[in-house]
């Protein structure tokens, strides 16, 4: 059994991948309701994937615990961490985890932005830890961005790429930092295109349009920003200013003002775009 | 009304054009895959079957005909 901590997007999301390749998931969280609607999203999430040929359509499905007990995670083969992006918050999530499983145990932590060996040291066991930064939706994106802490160890390593192997999932490894190497930049883009719009230089979608059209990405990063949640981008922004020092991370108005409105994107309706009631 | 003409309906209600029970609804680019995970919901409310396995193929997708016909065969198969 795997653990899952955190029914948000990305918790609900890994679930579903984790499932969907044949392994029994506990999914935890202190929110009923949220486990409530995860429970749904799963099933849901996982026809979607079969739908788009991303995910096996025959073969066992995993079965999906839901709890508001931390302590049911204790047989965990391992643990992937998805809590809500506030360094305080991983930090006590990962200290209570790390005490109750087997020592050997790996500790994923799925960060935006947080470096790695800062919430391993909230750990009892460092070397246990590593980082996995799994792309919205997981289920249908197959490439993980994996993050090798100074203290990690080599067995946590294997046991985390073993991990993403039997997702069906590939994997880059690099090195530990503030945002690794995609939210180091994806971030300060959103950041910077979001500054764009605020200043009236252009639409979200004339932003997003000279991405697709002229660099070819397959959606521009307002669009993308959308995709990850607002809220998320600016508590990533949050921990990358405060950790590099780099005042161009603080969050801009715009999407401070988007957030405080509760516009979080795709998963509220709505944040630089409409999505018509799409989740 | 038949299947068929209740899924016409749907599709001009959810897409606000016409369509041809044989014509392809993912060539136009109108219809998206993720709009194919709504239609699995449609399909379940409305017609009381359930679509899993290897009936979650977007072939089984494409068209009104080939989902009337995954329906029915749905609905021949539910005891």
């Amino acid at each position: 059994m795997i653990a899952v901590l955190g029914a948000g997007v990305m918790g609900t999301g890994i679930a579903t991948l984790a499932v969907g390749h044949g392994l029994a998931v506990t999914l935890v969280d202190i929110d009923a309701d949220k486990l409530a609607a995860a429970k749904d999203a799963v099933r849901h999430q996982l026809r979607g994937a079969k739908l788009m040929g991303r995910m096996p359509r025959s073969g066992p499905t995993g079965e999906l615990t839901c709890t508001t007990s931390l302590a049911d995670v204790a047989g965990a083969t391992s643990v992937i961490e998805a809590v809500t992006e506030l360094p305080e918050l991983k930090a006590k999530v990962l200290a209570e985890v790390s005490a109750l499983v087997e020592p050997g145990t790996l500790i994923l932590t799925n960060t935006s932005a947080i470096p790695v060996d800062e919430l391993a040291s909230s750990t009892v066991r460092p070397e246990d830890v590593a980082g996995a930064h799994f792309m919205n939706p997981p289920y249908l994106i197959r490439m993980v961005e994996v993050i090798r802490g100074p203290r990690t160890g080599d067995a946590a390593m294997d046991a985390a790429r073993s991990l993403l192997d039997s997702l069906d999932h590939d994997h880059v490894t690099v090195g530990d930092g503030p945002g690794f190497v995609i939210n180091r930049i994806l971030q300060r883009t959103i950041n910077e295109a979001a500054r764009i719009v605020e200043e009236g230089l252009a639409s979200p979608a004339e932003v997003d349009a000279l991405f697709e059209g002229c660099l070819g990405h397959r959606t521009g990063p307002l669009a993308t920003a959308d995709l990850i949640g607002l809220d998320n981008v600016a508590d990533s922004l949050r921990v990358l200013r405060d950790r590099t020092g780099d005042a161009g991370y603080a969050p801009c108005e715009l999407l401070l003002a988007k957030v405080r409105d509760g516009d979080f994107g795709r998963k509220t309706g709505r944040g630089f775009y409409e999505h018509g009631g799409q989740s | 009304m038949n299947i068929s003409t209740g899924l016409l309906e749907f599709l001009a209600s959810r897409t606000k054009r016409t369509w041809e029970p044989d014509e392809d609804l993912f060539a136009s680019g109108v219809v998206s895959s993720l709009f194919a995970l709504e239609l699995v919901v449609h399909l379940e409310k409305a017609y009381g079957v359930e679509v899993e396995g290897e009936y979650l193929s977007l072939e089984n997708f494409r068209t009104v005909n080939a989902m009337e016909k995954m329906v029915l065969e749905l609905q021949a198969a539910t005891p």
